[in-house]
């Protein structure tokens, strides 16, 4: 019996209790005219179905969240007392243990006392599994009988069935907000244990970075001697300049298509076009990446030299100018929509002073819709800093401080890439400092994303 | 220019309007309108919703260009001269022919800005302070001046609906038109700010010819000079304000203005 198999059950459960509920509350109501109860039939079903699954549901997470914990102490507690005095950590036996019960493979002979716990542990298991099961039919048929020799033809059950549908997108949107804060939460966690190797002012005012990687062998802390340099400031200029050279190219590409679509476009045109616009915006970050590498860093290279400037194939610029492409759509449809929305009777009173069509996009509508765009565009620029593979491809990876756009830069994400694959050690300040940067760049987006939000919902409350 | 047309009572006729038809795609909304709007009246179009009176409001300074679906036929004339001609300047048009809309509509730009906004586009003042002059008289004529001098610099949205309403008006009188047209400039407001707004109407005769919209025929009676009655796209019958109200020619004019329909 796994937790699949009981949920099917209780869908079951609610079916019958659905249709033995609206049953009830029919032959309540006398046949065939059920003006006479409070509520429509199929709200004492539901009623009741949601009597019969939610408690059985309750107790279902409450037991998956506390019997691991309990059974693991019933096991701790039941090895001999020479092996728990031994010093060995509780966590790495019961680890051993749960291996050998789910039939893993363990690191040499597993001894008989190992083996008998592990019984114990599947079989306090099994019991576990038999006791939920037989504790939620129990409460789930309490549930639905209790409810169902409550329906009156007076009983409320359409408010009841509101408030659970209520509670039930509550806790929906609650998952969401928790999940954000868990990784908040995680990376604050690893982010404090890499600031006791560096310390915080060296990290951020830092202005090289130089992460010499550990070498293999020395993972038990004695790692003082060979630290490298954590510096952010290099990789933030990087992230900043690559940023900012994508915005340089697209805010007047995205604002220009989005003033063609909202105020020139014929209606067809707008339909075909705006589609294959927001394309841009599906296309795999990886793919933007061979195209800057293939395609855009020779091209810009070539023209470099034409110029008489070197510019080298994978730099700031070449990440720049794609990204920039991929976040045309997010100005673009975005703007699109906000200049959609400034009222057509601005526009009139404009037209109906004698001022032509270009003259009131430019002194009437796009004022009007400033504050909008200007969130759309701190939106876009939020996701050109979070942006990672184009980078890692197209911007050349070398972490210094410049702010020549020629030049092969890397960025913050990109670092957090080269930080985390390969074979660190986990505990190293060399992997531990991805965590760090990725809080960084986490609250640098979270800003952004809050000052644009707030920006575009005090331009809404202009117009509602 | 050509020479200003008289009528018969000798009064000067502002525009001129022949056999005006207007389509929206296939669907026919004025079905041949004639009409003579004479200098510095007040003219008052009034008929059920749908009559097609905005429409024909509109075309008077060609706002119906702005609707792709819209085609108007016939000939319109402001002192004589063609406004459908292709010679014509529709943004000269516009600022000669003013308008106010139904819903107040100010820009979302100052008390000061939303009234400079035409006498900038056209030129009208050159310096800092003919500009400052021009906003003032165009707030005092519109009556609002004493009410806003001190808050100039505010957004003209965070007036109050009459208000907002007369900086439309003072806004259209920035660019001094000859012609002002009004789409129920008091529908979206109370009873005091239209009894406001009506005085205003009636002092800007003097200067500007106004043809004005309304579903209320308690307004028309008060402030027009002249009443146009339109019926499903057909201009029904038109003549002084008084004897259109109190002894109209046309049988659906009388069960209209008796409230028999509409």
């Amino acid at each position: 019996m796994n937790n699949l198999s009981l949920i099917i059950i209780l869908l079951v459960l609610l079916a019958v209790a659905y249709q033995l509920g609206m049953q009830r509350s029919r032959k309540l109501a006398g046949g065939q005219n059920s003006a006479s109860l409070h509520s429509r039939p199929h709200h004492y079903g539901m009623m009741v179905g949601l009597w019969a699954v939610l408690p059985p549901l309750f107790v279902m997470l409450l037991w998956n969240w506390f019997s691991p914990a309990v059974i693991q102490q019933l096991v701790l507690a039941s090895l001999p007392a020479e092996i728990l005095d031994s010093g060995e950590q509780a966590q790495v036996l019961l680890r051993r243990i749960s291996n050998l019960a789910t039939n893993f493979a363990v690191l040499s002979e597993a001894a008989d006392w190992e083996i008998s716990a592990a019984n114990y542990l599947t079989a306090l298991q099994q019991k576990s599994t038999l006791l939920l099961t037989a504790l939620m039919f129990i409460i789930g048929a309490l549930g639905l009988l209790v409810s169902y020799q409550k329906i009156r033809p007076s009983l409320r059950a359409r408010h009841q069935v509101e408030k659970a549908l209520m509670a039930t997108l509550l806790i929906c949107s609650t998952i969401a907000i928790l999940t954000t804060i868990g990784i908040v939460l995680s990376m604050v966690g690893e982010t404090l244990k890499f600031f006791s190797f560096i310390k915080p002012s060296d990290f951020f005012f830092g202005t090289t970075w130089n992460p010499r990687f550990s070498t293999a062998g020395v993972a038990d802390g004695s790692l003082t001697g060979s630290q490298g340099s954590f510096g952010l400031l290099p990789l933030l200029s990087g992230t900043m300049l690559v940023a900012g050279i994508a915005l340089l190219v697209a805010i007047p590409l995205g604002l220009m298509v989005a003033i063609y679509m909202a105020e020139y476009a014929p209606k067809k045109v707008r339909d075909t076009v705006k589609p294959i616009i927001e394309v841009l915006a599906g296309i795999p970050t990886i793919v933007y990446g061979f195209f800057a590498l293939v395609v855009v860093g020779p091209y810009l290279a070539d023209l470099g030299q034409m110029l008489g400037l070197t510019i080298r194939a994978t730099s700031a610029l070449t990440a720049g100018v794609v990204m920039g492409i991929m976040i045309i759509p997010f100005i673009s449809s975005l703007s699109d929509d906000i200049i959609t929305q400034v009222p057509k009777a601005l526009r009139d009173g404009s037209l109906g002073l004698g001022a032509t069509k270009s003259e009131t996009i430019r002194k009437v509508v796009l004022p009007a819709a400033l504050p909008g765009i200007v969130g759309a565009v701190l939106l876009a620029a939020s996701r050109a800093i979070g942006e990672t593979m184009i980078v890692v491809l197209a911007a050349g990876n070398s972490p210094s401080l410049t702010a020549n756009p020629f030049e092969a830069v890397s960025t913050v994400t990109v670092t957090i890439v080269n930080q985390l694959t390969g074979d660190n050690d986990f505990a190293s300040p060399q992997s531990l400092v991805a965590f760090a940067l990725g809080l960084t760049l986490f609250v640098i987006t979270l800003l952004l994303n809050i000052v644009a939000l707030v920006i575009v919902r005090k331009y809404r409350e202009q117009y509602e | 220019m050509t020479t200003a047309k008289v009528n018969e009572a000798g009064q000067k006729i502002k525009m001129t309007a022949r056999d005006v038809k207007v389509f929206y795609g296939s669907n026919q909304a004025i079905h041949g309108v004639d009409m003579d709007i004479v200098e510095n009246e007040v003219i008052a179009f009034i008929g059920p919703s749908g009559c097609g009176k905005s429409t024909f409001l509109r075309c008077l300074n060609r706002m119906n260009d702005t609707i792709d679906s819209c085609r108007v036929t016939g000939e319109i004339a402001l002192d004589g001269q063609d406004i459908y001609a292709p010679s014509l300047d529709v943004v000269q048009l516009r600022a000669q022919v003013g308008m106010v809309f139904q819903k107040p509509n100010p820009f979302p730009k100052s008390i000061y800005e939303n009234i400079a906004y035409g006498p900038k586009l056209h030129g009208l003042a050159s310096k800092k302070s003919d500009l400052d002059d021009v906003v003032e008289s165009s707030l005092r004529r519109a009556g609002l001046w004493d009410e806003v001098k001190d808050r100039l610099n505010q957004p003209g949205t965070g007036l109050s609906g009459g208000q907002q309403q007369r900086l439309c008006i003072a806004r259209t009188i920035a660019v001094s038109p000859e012609v002002i047209l009004m789409d129920e400039p008091c529908s979206a407001l109370d009873p005091i700010a239209t009894s406001i707004i009506e005085e205003l109407i009636t002092e800007l005769k003097q200067n500007f010819t106004i043809v004005i919209v309304t579903h209320n025929m308690q307004q028309a009676a008060r402030v027009s000079d002249r009443t146009a009655f339109f019926h499903l796209g057909n201009l029904i019958e038109i003549g002084g304000t008084n004897d259109v109200f109190t002894n109209p020619t046309q049988k659906r004019t009388e069960d209209y203005i008796t409230g028999r329909y509409g």
